[in-house]
């Protein structure tokens, strides 16, 4: 910016100490306000133009002073230049606001990543640690943070003004945003895409604290379980274990460190395996199956909850080796006839029986008993 | 008073019967316009599905019966001719021309919604219809051989293809009943003299809309009944 | 003061003893007429009552907004009231605003025919429009619908259970009446000009409707199916949009948007037809520019098909695509700015007058410029992310809309209103209305521009109360903007029995329906004009003042 930067600061602090602005959060909170300010000042410069043209003209032109009309038929220089001008600054506006719009979206690779989920009308948040919290979040400053966002029910969308960010929190699939926050307070959380009945109550708080603060909180707010724990719980009671046991002869693909690997799929194609395929793969596996493997995989559409994709997801990306996936096989395959769901996470106790026959009687696929199975009649053909 | 220049079917916003007839055509052909954005939307969501749940809408076209489906373009095709030859005995003031030409294009209507019917209820029979009385076990178990089976949950997708289906053929078949309506509406007026006396402006324009009907269909058939078919053996 | 030259000597003046008003007689005649003035006529009053009715729900809202806490109404009655504000302003108001009221009575004669192409499907518009407008009101009497105008799913699908298929019934069922008014204007502009009317000869209104009569029969339809895809998905269920099933919500949002981003360009095409008209009668000069507005008409048009998804960009669309879009979005602006420096430019050297339909045009160029440079804003990406959602686009769209398509739909019903009842209102009593709605307007929607970017969200019951002050402001305004709008309902009717006579060219205008008598014959003119000289042609109109017919019988 050609201000002072001793201007910029006055200024932006007048303004954000009045009530007419909000307070400038993050990192790309001044980034968002330059843009506004140029973005304003244009428009001053295109109102002043306008309503100079039309004051002047009615002045100067009003039929007492000019009783008779020229009539003009018009320019093409003129016309070239009112069309080149504000193409050219609209032009800028595109390329800052596209340069904006790729730093809010393009999450840097090693940010702290946390998970929301949007349901009617309430925000939840995971840390990985295990912290769980309703219609708040708790942020360290001066750290990149990313949030993964998925809904429960409806489209809802994750806003905080103070850090000029926002994004839709779409069932179905995961979004992000990431922030970096860069003054300690408690900030506005809105849910601004219209969801209900309770829409504008569905509202919480960013509370941004030092570091310390908040490995402090970390500590204290721990539910005891990180979400890879539980997810790893999840992935042995929902048998996931019993078939991508990691072994060379297991039914399914290895998982460990899978995450962020690049996979061939059947149909020759590749896609590299982050949050959303996983997802995908555990609702829809026979959509984009790993190449060398049977479409086989059972879907869990209906089974698990997001939290517990969440679990999910966040313990195979954080799995390295598969030596406890087979230490709960054989756990597992030891209390055949139990039922037990052990995971704390919301499960599907109907799996668990048909897990647990899978297991015990060496079958391919999901049982044919259906106790509870939901939609599927009938096995798979080999 | 009507004269050669201005007849008894020359509407007072005109000038000449020549204006009339083309401002008609126009409008008519600018309707079509409308109804290809209609469609449109349909095949949007039916581009989208093909390509997310491809092996799905293989296996549900592969239920449909291609030799009804086939007849059926053959008739439809077959009443367009039949359609055509009216607006020509229209033209050429052949009034037995044109009923037998309008008669034979209703009957052919009607034997393509009769043979839709019969494919819709063999859907029915087979629980192909999305919603609850879905099965998956035609898919997860399929009869003939030639075909893949599915994964329970590629195959619970095969619902979006079959809605896809029933609601394309079956806005299809609204046009059409709307059409064969009209027919009837143009036949009656046929027998007592309409259209042969140089006004064939009516004629020429249904003829433009049941074409137009005709041609939605030679895109949904192949779009629908011959995803991946199995050669004939 | 009034500076309106020529109206007749009002001494003796009396209206023309046969118009297309006193011709037949009778509510069969006005019920199954083909006369394209007369359905005029049957849509400004059904369209008058219906922005009434969404006006008081933009009343109650306003007057909820004035406490942050929900006291006023019940949160679902607030969600209702939105939405039905947002439904009824948008498909039974502003889309058919000026092309079903002033463009429908004037077109015709402004071509030099002697009525639209299509009478009779015309006068089925306007039954289709009441048909829409019914299932509307059943919704409504019903309980209400609370989904938003823009009926997202999966909310409407699955997660109301207000009365979301008659609403969208009845939105299908108006979106015809829009299909079959663009359609015939599209048909009567090409096929009905008279011998000598070329297309550069044709008022800029007719350019202006005959691009937004394209946006109709080329975007409803896509509107109308996918309202189709909801009320299937809401009783059969079958999962097209739904995530659980397979669907993709999004898919909604693409076909959603094709129309309704085409659909704002519907609405604000025909308010800036209107002002090229009243710009250039009271200015006395030709508009400046005529091919490049001409052309940025049709330009706004071609490109309003392919910006969509900018009311998408946090959607989840892909950075790339979200990239072409606003690229697109900056091209769309361009024309529109084009025009606005056009309108100016006619000014210059003009003999400026300052009726009440130069009021409303002036303001319309002023708040529109505001409305549209915010667009602008909210096509940059990465300021939309801040600004999406938020009171930033209410103020926005409203500036626009209100603050641009009103006050063009005020100015062409003042303009026409003598050509249209052979009546002038008192020109003291509507520039008061005039300016009071721009006061009222700039009050009450200027300061949801800044509330906006504080990041009040839209279509909130509640807010914190730090946005007291900026809503009490907003509330305010309105208060007075509702006065400005109420004004006219008392002297427009008033002035069909005290108003002065007009006579024909009570504004010394050009145009083909000003050289014929106030109100109109039935069929217009006695004899099919030969057009032959250009539009705005002021120097003939001088020449020809001598000749005009003014009266039958």
């Amino acid at each position: 910016m050609h201000i002072s930067p001793v201007l910029w600061q006055f200024l932006v602090r007048w303004l954000t100490n009045s009530a007419l602005f909000p307070p400038e959060a993050s990192a790309i909170a001044p980034q968002m306000d330059a843009f506004y300010f140029f973005l304003i000042a244009i428009s001053a410069v295109g109102m002043i133009a306008v309503i100079i043209l039309v004051f002047g003209f009615s002045i100067l032109y009003r039929k007492e002073k000019s009783p008779v009309a020229t009539q003009i038929e018009g320019s093409t220089l003129l016309e070239a230049t009112w069309t080149i001008i504000p193409l050219a600054l609209f032009m800028i506006c595109f390329v800052w606001g596209a340069l904006l719009y790729f730093r809010i979206y393009d999450p840097p690779t090693n940010a702290m990543n946390i998970y929301i989920v949007g349901k009617q009308w309430m925000w939840k948040a995971e840390h990985p640690g295990g912290q769980h919290e309703i219609d708040s979040l708790h942020i360290p400053i001066n750290r990149q943070v990313q949030l993964t966002m998925i809904s429960q029910d409806v489209f809802h969308s994750f806003s905080i003004p103070a850090f000029r960010v926002k994004r839709e929190v779409i069932p179905g699939r995961y979004s992000t945003v990431w922030f970096e926050a860069t003054a300690t307070g408690t900030y506005h959380l809105f849910c601004t895409q219209y969801c209900g009945t309770d829409h504008s109550a569905m509202i919480g708080e960013i509370v941004a604290m030092t570091p310390d603060d908040y490995q402090k909180w970390a500590a204290g707010s721990t539910s005891g379980a990180s979400l890879a724990q539980n997810g790893e719980r999840l992935f042995a009671s929902l048998g996931c274990n019993s078939c991508h046991s990691g072994e060379a002869s297991a039914r399914g693909p290895n998982l460990a460190q899978v995450y962020g690997s690049r996979l061939q799929l059947t149909d020759g194609s590749y896609v590299t395996a982050n949050d959303a395929y996983l997802r995908e793969a555990i609702l829809n596996p026979s959509t984009r199956v790993t190449a060398g493997y049977a479409p086989i995989m059972p879907t869990y559409q209906g089974q698990v909850s997001e939290e517990g994709l969440i679990d999910l997801v966040e313990y195979i990306k954080n799995l390295n080796s598969n030596y406890r996936v087979q230490q709960t096989l054989t756990a597992s395959q030891l209390s055949t006839g139990q039922a037990g769901a052990s995971s704390s996470g919301p499960t599907s106790a109907p799996m668990n029986y048909r897990t647990q026959e899978t297991l015990g009687a060496g079958h391919a696929g999901p049982a044919k008993s259906g106790a509870g199975a939901p939609k599927v009649p009938g096995t798979v053909n080999q | 008073m009507h004269d050669e220049a201005h007849p008894a079917y020359l509407r007072h916003h005109f000038v000449t019967v020549g204006q009339q007839r083309e401002t008609a055509s126009f409008g008519m052909w600018l309707f079509l316009l409308t109804e290809i954005m209609f469609f449109g939307g349909l095949f949007m969501a039916y581009l989208l599905y093909r390509n997310w749940y491809y092996d799905a809408f293989v296996a549900g076209s592969n239920t449909l019966s291609i030799g009804l489906g086939t007849t059926n373009t053959a008739v439809l095709i077959l009443s367009s001719f039949t359609m055509a030859m009216g607006v020509y005995s229209a033209e050429i003031r052949n009034r037995k021309g044109l009923l037998i030409s309008l008669s034979l294009t209703i009957c052919l209507g009607l034997v393509f919604l009769g043979i839709k019917t019969v494919e819709y209820h063999n859907k029915y029979v087979e629980h192909h219809i999305p919603g609850a009385d879905f099965s998956v076990e035609d898919f997860v178990h399929p009869a003939d051989k030639r075909d893949v089976p599915l994964a329970p949950d590629m195959a619970q997708h095969a619902q979006l293809y079959f809605f896809l289906y029933f609601a394309m053929t079956g806005m299809h078949a609204l046009h059409m009943i709307i059409g064969i309506s009209i027919l009837f509406i143009l036949l009656y007026q046929a027998w007592h003299g309409a259209y042969v006396n140089g006004h064939t402006s009516t004629i020429d324009n249904f003829g433009l809309y049941w074409h137009f009907v005709d041609i939605v269909w030679i895109f949904l058939f192949p779009l629908l009944y011959l995803i991946s078919r199995h050669p004939l053996k | 003061m009034s500076t309106i030259v020529t109206l007749p000597n009002q001494q003796d003046a009396q209206l023309p003893k046969l118009s297309y008003l006193n011709s037949e007689y009778g509510i069969k005649s006005w019920l199954l007429t083909g006369d394209h003035k007369r359905i005029a006529m049957l849509y400004l009053f059904s369209i008058t009552f219906f922005f009434f009715i969404g006006g008081a729900f933009a009343g109650l809202i306003r007057l909820e907004l004035l406490t942050p806490l929900p006291d006023l109404v019940a949160s679902d009655t607030y969600n209702k009231l939105f939405t039905m504000h947002g439904v009824i302003m948008i498909f039974l108001f502003l889309v058919p605003s000026v092309p079903a009221t002033v463009g429908n009575f004037v077109i015709p004669i402004m071509v030099g025919a002697k009525d639209l192409a299509f009478p009779k499907i015309n006068l089925l518009s306007w039954y289709l429009y009441i048909a829409g407008a019914c299932f509307l009101v059943a919704a409504l009497l019903n309980g209400g619908v609370d989904t938003g105008w823009t009926f997202t799913t999966p909310l409407s699908t699955h997660y109301v259970n207000t009365h979301v298929i008659t609403a969208a019934m009845g939105v299908f069922i108006a979106g015809f009446s829009s299909i079959f008014t663009g359609l015939n204007f599209i048909v009567t502009i090409h096929r009905m000009r008279c011998p000598g009317m070329t297309w550069f000869r044709l008022p800029l209104f007719c350019w202006s409707n005959y691009a937004a009569s394209i946006l109709m029969v080329l975007g409803t339809p896509v509107l109308a199916i996918t309202l189709v895809l909801v009320m299937l998905e809401r009783t059969v269920g079958i999962g097209v949009f739904d995530p659980t099933k397979g669907g993709d919500p999004l898919l909604f949002q693409h076909l959603f948007w094709f129309y309704s981003h085409p659909a704002v360009y519907i609405m604000i095409l025909p308010g800036m037809g209107v002002i090229s008209e009243v710009i250039s009668t009271f200015s006395r000069k030709r508009v400046f520019g005529y091919t490049a507005v001409a052309f940025s008409s049709v330009a706004i048009a071609v490109f309003g098909f392919f910006v969509w998804a900018h009311h998408m960009f946090i959607m989840g669309v892909s950075n790339y695509s979200a990239l072409v879009f606003s690229l697109l979005t900056m091209l769309v602006a361009v024309p529109s700015a084009i025009k606005i420096f056009n309108w100016a430019a006619t000014l210059y050297k003009g003999s400026l007058t300052f009726e009440t339909p130069m009021l409303y045009a002036f303001g319309f160029m002023g708040l529109f410029t505001i409305g549209g440079l915010t667009g602008v804003f909210l096509g940059s990406l990465g300021m939309d992310i801040h600004l999406t959602e938020t009171y930033f686009i209410v103020a926005h769209f409203h500036f626009v809309m209100v603050g641009g398509m009103l006050m063009a739909y005020l100015a062409g019903v003042h303009f026409w209103w003598p050509k249209m009842t052979g009546r002038m209102y008192p020109e003291s009593m509507s520039q008061l209305s005039a300016v009071t709605t721009f006061i009222g307007f700039i009050l009450t929607f200027f300061p949801q521009f800044i509330v906006g970017y504080l990041g009040m969200p839209r279509r909130y019951h509640a807010y914190p109360p730090e946005f007291q002050v900026l809503n009490v402001l907003s509330t305010a305004g309105a208060t007075v903007l509702g006065i400005g709008y109420v004004l006219p309902m008392l002297y427009m009717p008033w002035s069909l029995k005290y108003g002065k006579i007009a006579g024909s060219n009570p504004w010394q205008a050009t145009g083909l329906e000003w050289q014929i008598q106030s109100p109109p014959l039935t069929e217009n003119f006695i004899d099919i004009p030969i057009m032959d000289h250009e539009a705005y042609d002021y120097d003939w109109l001088e020449h020809n003042t001598a000749h005009e017919v003014t009266a039958v019988g």
